[in-house]
């Protein structure tokens, strides 16, 4: 009788966790990159052939359930022959094929993001993740970033980057901002690097998350399709004030960014 | 007899008192030094071009943020009208005469995710108190070499942090969650100092007749010093730094 209640409960469990996935009752957030749909079209993918084996096996548990579980006289209890060791290295080859098989669907989006190179149009900005706050840098009319000198980063001259405008004419017109903007329908290049230790840089609308790795300079590309306000948080932990590091990235039309640039520079 | 002795018991133990008081009290100290004393005031200037104040964005910190109803710039070279400075200690370096012990403590204060006063001068052995008025996190770091140095997290609503330094110095201030924070306490030996307000002015009060030196210093300058007699009443001593823009 026990095993029969499990199985009705099961189902219904099972039943209820899939109505909420069906019904997008909590579902992704709009995406505004090009890049986005490609990535949430595999992840739909994914999510209805994972969806379907997990329907699937959990059917088959409360079948087993129900008609086996009550008292059985008279019955030897049987096995496989040889043990479980095929069954055991079946379910392996499954699994790695599975693994394989997402990895052979999903390389081309993934490729497409890391190692196709950033187009060379796109409009080429430096974020700087730190303890907690990230900071981002346009080369300003000149085209060109000044160099960065560790020694010379001054947080109460908001120097954040270390420039030496004395010295460096390329450092000059650099603008150094707390927000980001970003035109939209326009290539971004995203230079990435960290001050002190490990960061990260999510937008969940972009379909973004790429981790600062100390000491190492990465680049991550991408083009936004919609105008607004969106966040941008570290999702790795970095210390104390890790639960507030955030930042906005404001994509705006062509004329608002070309407005906001000039009021950088004054 | 017995009132008679109560009464002469009780009239010697109050003239005591108040001798005691007479030769101890420091306000008693004090109010000889200042009758005898004069001020020294003055202009801080400078000259060249200072480096342009930049707009703070603290967008990320939304309680701070609507605190400031235009934006907050930098303070590191705060100019006012006529060439002037503000955040300029100027204090007796050498010479100084029996400076008094403070009698209350320096207060600063984390308020809309910037230092209040950006510059905060006090003495050596002063009781430090440091407020949170906030509604998020600080964590003050006083950078300190001299001294101790050490830092503090302070989540909105707690009790003020009490501190105290040892020995004189300048210690930059910054705060290890909000990048952007940035003062100076400026420890001094001394009981007489004062800081130049946004006109540029300064003034040292209940300083003995004598000969001094006076130092000015600014944080992004080396410090300037020059001699100062004070004979009694208001002695003028301006100071002029040389500033870059960058």
């Amino acid at each position: 009788m026990s095993g029969k209640v499990f199985a009705v409960v099961l189902i219904l469990v099972v039943l209820t966790s899939t109505f909420f996935f069906a019904a997008h009752t909590w579902w992704l957030p709009v995406d505004i990159s090009t890049h986005g749909p490609a990535l949430d079209k595999q992840f739909n993918e994914t999510l209805i052939g994972t969806g379907i084996g997990f329907l699937v096996s959990q059917f088959a548990l409360a079948f087993f359930v129900w008609k086996y579980s009550g008292p059985r006289t008279g019955q030897k209890l049987k096995t496989l022959p040889g043990g479980a060791k095929g069954l055991v290295i079946f379910a392996i080859a499954l699994v790695g094929v599975e693994i394989i098989m997402l990895e052979s669907v999903g390389q081309k989006v993934w490729a497409d993001l890391y190692f196709k190179p950033a187009d060379p149009n796109s409009l080429v900005i430096q974020v700087q993740a730190e303890q907690f706050a990230f900071y981002f840098r346009y080369p300003g009319p000149d085209g060109k970033f000044g160099a960065m000198h560790p020694d010379k980063i001054d947080e109460g001259s908001q120097n954040y980057f270390g420039l030496d405008p004395a010295n460096d004419v390329a450092a000059r017109d650099d603008i150094v901002a707390a927000s980001m903007y970003i035109p939209v329908n326009r290539p971004i290049e995203l230079l990435m690097h960290a001050k002190d230790l490990n960061h990260s840089f999510y937008v969940r609308e972009l379909r973004i998350q790429q981790d600062f790795v100390a000491g190492l300079d990465e680049q991550i590309h991408f083009t936004a399709t919609q105008t607004g306000k969106f966040e941008i948080v570290c999702t790795q932990l970095c210390g104390l004030g890790h639960y507030n590091m955030k930042a906005y990235l404001n994509v705006v039309t062509q004329d608002e960014f070309d407005q906001w640039l000039k009021s950088q520079s004054q | 007899m017995k009132v008679k002795y109560f009464l002469t018991f009780t009239v010697v133990v109050a003239a005591s008192c108040l001798l005691v008081a007479l030769f101890t009290s420091p306000a008693h100290s004090r109010a000889a030094s200042v009758a005898a004393s004069g001020s020294i005031t003055g202009k801080i200037t400078y000259t060249g071009t200072p480096p342009k104040a930049k707009p703070i964005d603290m967008a990320k910190e939304p309680s701070c943020a609507k605190q400031h109803a235009t934006p907050v710039t930098t303070e590191e070279v705060a100019t006012g009208p006529d060439n002037t400075l503000e955040y300029v200690v100027v204090y007796i370096s050498s010479g100084d005469q029996a400076p008094s012990a403070p009698t209350e403590g320096a207060r600063y204060d984390q308020k809309g995710c910037q230092y209040v006063p950006h510059v905060l001068a006090f003495q050596v052995n002063q009781d430090l108190q440091i407020y949170n008025d906030d509604q998020t996190s600080h964590n003050i770091h006083p950078l300190a070499k001299a001294n101790q140095e050490w830092n503090k997290s302070q989540p909105p609503g707690t009790p003020p942090i009490d501190a105290k330094y040892a020995k004189p110095e300048f210690i930059p201030v910054k705060c290890n969650i909000h990048p952007w924070m940035h003062g100076y306490f400026a420890v001094l030996g001394t009981s007489h100092f004062a800081i130049s307000d946004k006109d540029g002015i300064y003034k040292i009060a209940g300083v003995p007749a004598g000969t001094y030196k006076v130092t000015a210093w600014q944080e992004k300058s080396s410090p300037v010093t020059q001699d100062v007699t004070v004979a009694g009443g208001e002695t003028k001593a301006d100071f002029s730094f040389k500033v870059t823009p960058y």
